[in-house]
């Protein structure tokens, strides 16, 4: 039992660990990788995927999950953009506004779904994973945002700032990250999330209002793929109805299972999520480097999330094994 | 459109739920009704938005355009009932075709190269079985992860080029059999085999009781573990040959083939009937609801709308079906 | 013994139910049971498994809510709507099982669903740990409060559940047979706890089977038979002979005695059958024609061997012999193709597809039968099927409609039915009658008893003493995963088979 807990207090000192072996291994070979300026390229490959991650952690410890991230990103993006394109007199800060409000209704109505019609989420998500992406289609006609109508400004969070030049979106990212953490650890909805999570039939006993804290999980979850919509718009310049967002949930699911949260619910961390998004940054910075082709990515983040759950399951099976005998 | 269409039948068949049923009663409320006459609507309104609609050969030749994914549907159906299900068949898809265009483009004759695609999907289906039966993790989330490995592995084996079919292999769709394109007639026959085997054999039968109550049928001496890693392994294979007929319908194999069409399998078996948490569902119902839906995509196109909207309409009709099917279900039930 | 019992009986009971009456489906299950709780006292509930103090338990702590009946707290009367309400009002109810959330902190666990904050308030995490830990020091155990609950021993847990009844500050703790997990020392522990919540006039309900236990820690006993509420005695009015007495005393002209058959030669053979935590060195056998009972309180391990026998969870050691053949049985399958059979305890989640036909229900333990070269010949099955229907008169108006839409009389005779067509040499039978209408059971026992006439041999588990004395040629008893005693038909009688099943708290630590 004491293995078990150390097992998982150390599930991010592991990660940390992995991170440090992987980057030194690269360095060794490639010294350049080891670079601040290399650093630079990692960080920036992952503030919209942390951003996306905290709200999909939060759906995998409450034992659901969100497929239709990548669209929601998407669609918030293009509504965003096309504001931005076709009413260039408002403020631009407005954007985030229009952008994070877009993802949030979104995310409220896969909530609504799942707690109104008791369906699981996988079901449901995978519907709505289609349906948002295309009314994205619909509403742009399948025309392109394109990079004369981002503002400026906008573009300008990815590019430097007024400290150490680094830009302002990895700050939101560590920001988000750090309202994350206090969400999970210091708030009693956080914490009612958990425990929903932990034993989903004993929380309404303990007064959890459970349709209540999914609808606001998937809100929140929606709502930051919103947020990672607009940053989308300021790190690559357009916004695109196909492009924008697509396999988006995949690097977001495969960086929360690296992370340690458990499919099973109940399990999960901020730093564990934030240092899984920083390995999956390391891997796709490296991968150039050594000559790995790009199209290799999306075979390693599968095969993450398989090792990722064969590694949750081991570390639940000390657990429960008093209670469930597995078949011989 | 068609989904406002879903409700009302829906609200008749569960207020007539009554304790004694007569037969008409137990017909009508059959999902697979609900399929029928949607597919009958699907038509009138189609055919008013175009003539086309009314030339059986033209809706014959839209359908060959979905047949390889409509097939996989039909074993997926199984799998559904069986209470498990599987994400990952339209990366299998892919990843066999571009292993056995690969294989076929550096020299290996036709045949082989079909096996060895045919091996290839087999395996992915062993690999899904492993993780879902030996590991027991839920293979809802196994088959999401395997869905994007085996996307992946194809985008290496691929990269970013299409990989040219020989001549002679190209367009199993041109070929008429009684001037039905040969991939329909292939899933005609298999919707017929495939309904044989779930409604006729003892197997088939094991599928539903598995899928109603798994510890009730391990305690009736139904082995489980055995009938779920059979049609796992089926799944791969038939997802093997879709992979392979859709390589040769279009000349050519990109890592990204059959992207996406996970939803779609997933919707002709819900549109069809068959419900989400396991236990009930039935071929001829998706193979309804093939049909049904190449005619709304199709009317679709037709009328001139944008292919996103489509996509739209297909995301509504899931999430729809499966309101409905567990409405009914739930009705039935007591 | 000698606890500070003499309270000033003129007091306001804390608790004060009149007319408690529970039906479930219809089944009354309560039956207007009247019961005052006094503060300060250990009252023990006492009576077979589902005598009903279980319900009664639960309709306090707001888990079910009665029929009929009212509920006063310190003489107001109260609705305990949900089990929140009920630990807003103090009541806590502690499950033999706790329930947890395991992945959260001890400290977590101990506040959770008291504080009414919004759900943005902070959380107190110095103060919460702060809390827990004092409460830990109060009740004299060593657990390491921001360690999950998942780690914890189930005594551990139990003792979180105690100090948040603590922390809320209930005045009403039910224990629902805390002792049955725990080793010596563990219990020692909790009655320690809880005579010291009792010098602090806080009011403990204590379910138990075990007399001693009983008799050690509590001041009062309720006696409950057949939702009845027997009578309510101070411990020393009874000797255990009278509690036992009082718990039984049921009429024994109701049922007919299973006709003599010849008995054959032995069919089922255990020997030394083990698992670990679950039952120990089980070894007894069944003969043709004859029906074996098992008897024991509910926990005991019965079901476990039956489930080990048939292959569900098999034993880690010890041998099976089949018609005296050594016997390999990994899976329900091996057991069925040797000629065993199962009826298990749990119909509806181990027994019945809901929602298949009567006829599928039927059948489904012979694919070979109905499908010979693996297509279903619908004519051999609705044969098959028909005719196990005709003779066991299951009453249904199609052998098509859903097996859900019997009543559970009825779904018990097509599971029965089942197993006929298996044609079993050995048939085990797991509390066959549960909640089943007393005219269909009779129903049962006459086909019981032409089974073992027909010569197959039957192993009867039963928690229904009179059932057991009716039927069985022989009576075993288990207790706390071991056989405790054997007696055959004509020395057997309810006392001997309850005394025999009430576990001895001396044999306690082996068995944990």
């Amino acid at each position: 039992m004491s293995a078990l807990r150390s097992l998982l207090l150390r599930r991010e000192a592991g990660i940390l660990v992995m991170i440090m072996l992987f980057c030194l291994a690269v360095g060794l070979y490639k010294p350049q990788f080891l670079t601040g300026n290399n650093l630079r390229v990692i960080l920036l490959l992952t503030p919209l995927i942390m951003i996306a991650a905290m709200g999909q952690m939060l759906v995998l410890v409450a034992r659901h999950v969100d497929l239709s991230m990548g669209s929601i990103l998407g669609l918030s993006a293009m509504v965003t953009g096309m504001m931005f394109r076709d009413m260039p007199q408002i403020p631009w800060m407005l954007g985030f506004a229009v952008a994070i409000g877009t993802g949030a209704l979104l995310g409220l109505i896969n909530g609504a779904l799942v707690t109104l019609f008791r369906l699981p989420a996988i079901i449901v998500t995978l519907g709505t994973l289609n349906l948002y992406r295309g009314l994205t289609f619909i509403i742009s006609n399948a025309r392109q945002v394109d990079r004369q109508y981002i503002p400026t400004e906008l573009k300008a969070m990815s590019q430097t700032s007024p400290i150490f030049g680094v830009p302002s979106i990895i700050f939101i990212a560590f920001g988000v990250a750090i309202l994350a953490y206090y969400f999970t650890m210091h708030t009693r909805v956080g914490r009612q999330v958990f425990a929903l999570g932990s034993n989903p039939v004993a929380a309404p006993l303990r007064g959890i209002k459970a349709n209540q804290v999914t609808l606001l999980v998937f809100t929140i979850s929606g709502a930051l793929a919103g947020l990672a919509g607009i940053l989308y718009a300021s790190r690559w310049g357009f916004v695109n109805p196909s492009n924008t967002g697509a396999g988006f949930e995949f690097q977001v699911i495969a960086a929360v299972v690296i992370g340690g949260v458990s499919i099973n619910g109940g399990v999960g961390s901020v730093p564990g999520v934030v240092l899984g998004v920083l390995l999956l940054g390391c891997v796709s910075a490296a991968l150039p480097l050594l000559g790995i082709p790009g199209a290799a990515q999306n075979a390693i983040y599968g095969t993450v999330i398989l090792i990722a759950l064969l590694i949750d399951r081991t570390v639940r099976q000390q657990g429960v094994l008093g209670l469930r005998r597995l078949p011989a | 459109m068609s989904a406002a269409e879903t409700s009302p039948p829906a609200n008749v068949a569960g207020r007539e739920s009554a304790p004694p049923r007569p037969l008409w009663h137990l017909v009508l409320v059959r999902p697979e009704t609900l399929t029928l006459v949607l597919l009958i609507l699907g038509v009138i309104v189609a055919s008013r938005l175009s003539p086309y609609f009314l030339d059986i050969g033209y809706i014959l030749r839209s359908f060959a355009l979905s047949a390889e994914i409509a097939l996989v549907a039909l074993v997926l159906t199984m799998v559904i009932i069986a209470g498990e299900i599987d994400l990952s068949p339209a990366a299998n898809m892919a990843l066999s075709a571009c292993i056995f265009a690969w294989a076929q483009a550096s020299g290996v004759p036709i045949p082989l190269a079909v096996l060895l695609g045919l091996l290839a999907g087999l395996a992915m289906g062993g690999v899904n079985a492993f993780f879902v039966i030996v590991m027991q993790l839920p293979s809802i989330i196994v088959t999401i992860g395997t869905l994007i490995l085996y996307r992946g592995l194809a985008q290496i084996l691929a990269g970013d080029r299409s990989i040219r079919i020989a001549e002679g292999f190209i367009g199993v769709d041109r070929i008429l059999v009684l001037g039905v394109p040969l991939p329909v007639v292939v899933f005609v026959l298999a919707a017929i085999v495939l309904a044989l085997v779930l409604g006729g054999t003892i197997f088939g039968r094991q599928i539903y009781q598995i899928g109603t109550n798994e510890v009730a049928a391990r305690h009736a001496g139904i082995r489980s573990r055995r009938i779920k890693l059979i049609l796992f392994l089926m799944i791969g294979v038939v997802a093997a040959i879709a992979g392979i007929m859709t390589a040769s319908r279009l000349g050519s194999v990109r890592y990204d083939l059959a992207l996406g069409k996970e939803l779609e399998m997933v919707l002709m078996a819900m549109l069809g009937g068959t419900y989400i948490f396991g236990g009930r569902g039935t071929i001829p119902g998706t193979f309804l609801a093939a049909w049904l839906l190449v005619v709304v995509s199709t009317g679709m196109t037709v009328a001139n709308l944008l292919p996103a909207i489509q996509m739209t309409v297909l995301g509504i009709l899931l999430i729809v079906s499966i309101i409905a099917t567990n409405f009914i279900y739930s009705r039935t039930q007591r | 013994m000698t606890g500070p019992a003499a309270l000033s009986q003129t007091q306001v009971p804390l608790i004060s139910a009149r007319g408690i009456s529970k039906q479930f489906a219809g089944v009354e299950v309560l039956r207007d049971v009247d019961l005052d709780l006094r503060v300060g006292e250990i009252h023990a509930l006492l009576g077979e498994n589902g005598a009903g103090k279980s319900t009664f338990a639960k309709i306090l702590a707001g888990v079910h809510r009665p029929t009929t009946g009212t509920i006063a707290l310190n003489g107001e009367q109260v609705e305990v709507a949900n089990p929140v309400v009920a630990q807003r009002l103090g009541i806590t109810l502690i499950h033999q099982e706790p329930i947890s959330f395991p992945d959260l902190s001890v400290a977590e666990n101990l506040v959770l669903g008291r504080s009414e904050d919004g759900w943005f308030s902070p959380v107190p995490w110095a103060k919460m740990t702060r809390d827990a830990r004092a409460l830990m020091d109060l009740l004299g155990v060593d657990i390491d409060v921001t360690q999950p609950m998942r780690g914890l021993s189930i005594a551990d847990q139990q003792m979180v559940e105690i100090a948040r009844a603590l922390a809320s500050d209930s005045r009403l703790i039910i224990m629902d047979e805390p002792t049955a997990p725990l080793t010596p020392r563990e219990v020692e522990t909790l009655f320690g706890i809880a005579r010291r919540l009792r010098s602090e006039g806080r009011t403990i309900v204590f379910i138990s089977h075990r007399l001693e236990e009983v008799r050690a820690l509590c001041d009062r006993v309720t006696i409950f038979r057949d939702g009845n509420k027997v009578g309510t005695h101070t411990i020393d009015e009874l000797t255990d002979a009278d509690i036992i007495r009082l718990m039984i005393g049921r009429p024994l002209k109701e049922y007919l005695h299973k006709p003599r058959t010849e008995i054959g030669a032995v069919a089922l053979e255990v020997e030394n059958l083990t698992l670990p935590g679950r039952f120990e060195a089980i070894s007894f056998s069944v003969r043709r024609g004859e029906i074996v009972g098992l008897g024991g309180l509910v926990g005991a391990g019965r079901t476990d061997v039956a489930r080990a026998i048939f292959g569900v969870a098999p034993a880690l050691s010890g041998t099976i012999r089949i018609n005296g053949k050594q016997a390999t049985i990994r899976e329900p399958d091996d057991a069925i193709a040797l000629g065993l059979a199962f009826v298990p305890e749990d119909r509806a989640q181990a027994g019945i597809f809901r929602s298949l036909s009567v006829e599928q229900n039927i059948t489904a333990a012979v694919p070979a039968r109905i499908a010979p070269r693996g297509f279903i010949r619908r004519s051999v099955e609705k044969a098959l099927s028909s005719e196990a229907i005709r003779s066991l008169r299951v009453r249904l108006a199609s052998a098509r409609q859903p097996i859900g839409e019997l009543s559970g009389g009825n779904q018990q005779k097509a599971i029965l039915a089942r197993w006929l067509l298996t044609d079993p040499t050995v048939l085990i039978l797991d509390e066959p009658t549960r909640g089943i209408d007393i005219g269909v059971k009779a129903e049962f026992y006459d086909r019981i008893g032409e089974l073992a006439a027909s010569g197959r041999a039957i192993l009867l588990i039963s928690s229904e003493l009179p059932e057991l004395l009716a039927l069985s040629d022989r009576i075993l008893v288990m207790s706390e995963g071991r056989l405790t005693a054997e007696f055959p038909r004509a020395e057997a009688s309810q006392e001997k088979i309850m005394k025999a099943a009430v576990p001895r708290s001396a044999t306690l630590g082996e068995a944990a």
